[in-house]
């Protein structure tokens, strides 16, 4: 129970491009326990993104300790990353990747295709709608990503990040594609799935979508300079409120 | 185990079904890469149909010749420098016939054979037909029947009768419809008694129509139409055809000797081994059938390059859907058996087109041809085990780099 869901030691990680070694990541230590939504901030080359793929286990540290949920990441091959993945996370990109032609009912049931054990055809139907239902798009499971907007494209991302009930949700730029308004509505979103108990890990280089979140990581060159709690947080339902208010005064006006 | 099994098929069975979908995305791509190999295994079945049944066809020409059949002609005659062909010259006589039905072992059966070209004019119609001289054994050594009437018989040919035994093709020349049993023809302004009519045999070897002739005792003809001692050839049924390689050897023998053949000499004969020639003709033809289908496959082989190529394009094309796929989960596994499973479909696809646009095309062949294609049942299985192969072979590079490719790189890939 007290185990944390993210535990890292003096995390290291090397790339060798060219005759260069890039040390992206050099000596990173940090504990994320469940329920908690940190907010891994850095200006780019910060090593954020680097992080934030070995957290995802995309891809093995060259050096330090992982542990996922308990389970050490450090020497597992690509098929046992795979299952890691599947079962223990969830990813949210910048740019929504989800697979054009076809439906959000289907874009959410992805991860589900590819569990051990099996998930019957109806199981994976059922949690589909149910994910969906959680990010509010229970009526647009037969449309495609190219008839849905951008925020709501996004939303059916976070369903499927969330379909197969990972231990943690990790959210690369989630809000880089998308207009102010709509960014607040995805902020929301997170802040209610993590009032629910859902663990969130977040990539951001903005300060105003870090704000929304309870704890604040800020790197610089491969390291962890700052780790706070964030005392001044913002709530989206407070955010759209304020900008319905500014909106109706431009009316106005 | 159980469970192990239901995982392998459910799993094949879903990643077919995306297999499919991508497939179907592609109508016109899919269609064309199959295309390369329909075009492969309709020429391999359509070839190897059409090579077959040539084979088939000069096959059954020759056995028409009859069963175990040695023929002896007489040499070619040159006068003047004109090369008048097999059995023209003046070497073999009825008193070598006769030695021959003596001395040679294992003949069961012979015909000396007088042949001529004539006039035959009856039921005040007249066609140019060949006058054939034959023994009665004739039609047992040709394995030919009989529709109407019968045979010529001893005691004919012994007493030099005027009876003729008639093809199909010359009595519908001069008889139409009407039966020409018991008719009566005349040959160069001698009267023959029709009583036999020759069953339909079509072309022979050379392609000359077999049932254009009238067929007559050889002493008739030989007394009353050519008036010549000399036989265009005998004509000999051997017991077996193991046995037909020392009857062949002892003929000659026994010819030389009695045309007094020094050893420097050639022989003034030439004797056809009908097994021989079947032997000889269905080793071409089946060297012929097999480039045919070499050349054939080296069209499936390209059609196999046409799959990898795409294949190759569709990974590339899809590295964003493989990143994600990756990302979420998916074992390296899951994307080699998609990628496989769709080059597979291709080649399975287009195996199955190509067997029946290639039945097709070998019947095609038989309508315009008048000829009979022999569509094998091992060319098929063929045709269509190597596309499979194919498929596997050629989409296992690129379902194998798909499911190689970095998640990081591939979810960036542009």
């Amino acid at each position: 129970m007290n185990t944390p869901v993210i535990e890292l030691r003096e995390l290291v990680k090397t790339y060798q491009t060219g005759e260069v070694e890039v040390k992206a990541v050099r000596g990173v230590t940090l504990n994320i326990e469940r329920g908690e939504f940190v907010a891994i901030m850095g200006a780019s080359g910060s090593g954020k993104s680097t992080l934030m793929n070995t957290l995802g286990c995309l891809d093995q540290p060259s050096g330090g300790s992982y542990r996922l949920d308990g389970v050490a990441v450090a020497g597992l091959d690509r098929r046992e990353l795979a299952k890691l993945r599947n079962k223990k996370l969830g990813f949210v990109f910048q740019s929504f990747n989800l697979l054009s032609r076809t439906s959000a009912q289907d874009n959410v049931e992805l991860p589900l295709f590819y569990t051990q054990p099996l998930v019957t055809l109806r199981e994976r139907r059922q949690r589909a709608v149910e994910a969906l239902e959680k990010v509010g798009l229970g009526s647009r499971g037969g449309h495609h990503p190219s008839q849905l907007s951008g925020g709501q494209q996004q939303r059916v991302a976070i369903a499927r990040a969330l379909v197969n009930r990972p231990e943690l949700v990790l959210a690369d730029e989630p809000t880089g594609n998308l207009d102010t308004r709509t960014s607040i509505e995805i902020m929301g979103l997170f802040q209610e799935l993590n009032e629910a108990g859902i663990t969130i890990v977040m990539v951001t280089h903005e300060l105003d979508v870090a704000a929304y979140c309870k704890r604040i990581v800020v790197m610089r060159d491969g390291q962890v300079i700052s780790d706070t709690l964030n005392g001044n947080r913002r709530t989206a339902r407070q955010e759209l409120a304020t900008l319905n208010d500014a909106e109706q005064t431009a009316r106005l006006g | 185990m159980f469970t192990l099994i239901q995982i392998i098929f459910v799993r094949s069975g879903q990643t077919a079904l995306i297999a499919l979908r991508a497939l179907r995305r592609n109508k016109l791509r899919s269609s064309l890469t199959a295309l390369g190999i329909i075009i492969g295994v309709a020429s391999v079945v359509a070839m190897v149909a059409v090579g077959n049944g040539a084979q088939a066809r000069i096959t059954s020409q020759i056995s028409a010749l009859g069963q175990n059949l040695l023929t002896v002609f007489a040499g070619s005659k040159h006068s003047g420098g004109v090369n008048s062909g097999l059995g023209s010259a003046s070497s073999i006589t009825l008193a070598d016939a006769a030695a021959i039905a003596r001395e040679v072992t294992d003949v069961v059966a012979m015909s000396p054979e007088i042949s001529t070209t004539a006039q035959a004019i009856a039921n005040g119609r007249n066609w140019s037909t060949s006058i054939v001289g034959e023994s009665p054994d004739y039609l047992k050594i040709r394995d030919w029947k009989l529709a109407a009437g019968s045979m010529f018989t001893e005691r004919d040919t012994r007493g030099a009768v005027k009876v003729a035994v008639i093809g199909s093709k010359t009595a519908n020349e001069l008889f139409g419809p009407l039966n020409p049993v018991g008719q009566s023809v005349r040959i160069k302004n001698i009267p023959f008694v029709i009583i036999g009519l020759l069953e339909s045999k079509g072309a022979g070897m050379g392609g000359q129509n077999q049932d254009d002739r009238i067929i007559i005792p050889y002493t008739t003809a030989m007394k009353r139409i050519t008036g010549d001692k000399y036989l265009r050839s005998v004509n000999l049924q051997i017991i077996s055809a193991s046995r037909m390689e020392a009857a062949q050897q002892q003929l000659t023998s026994l010819l030389r000797q009695r045309h007094r053949l020094t050893n420097g000499q050639d022989d003034d004969f030439n004797i056809f081994n009908q097994k021989e020639i079947a032997d000889t003709v269905n080793s071409v033809s089946r060297i012929i059938t097999l480039l045919l289908g070499a050349v054939a496959g080296i069209s499936l082989l390209v059609g196999g390059i046409g799959i990898m190529n795409i294949m190759l394009v569709s990974v590339t094309e899809r590295t964003r859907e493989i990143g994600i796929r990756i990302a979420v989960g998916a074992q390296p596994g899951d994307i080699r058996l998609q990628f496989l499973i769709e080059a597979v479909t291709l080649s399975l696809l287009g195996g199955l087109i190509g067997v029946l646009s290639g039945v097709g095309a070998a019947q095609l062949v038989g309508v315009v041809a008048d000829f009979h294609a022999v569509v094998s049942t091992g060319s098929i299985i063929l045709a269509f085990g190597v596309s499979t192969a194919i498929g596997v072979f050629f989409g296992l590079y690129p379902a194998h780099k798909a499911a190689a490719l970095n998640p990081i790189e591939a979810l960036r890939y542009e």
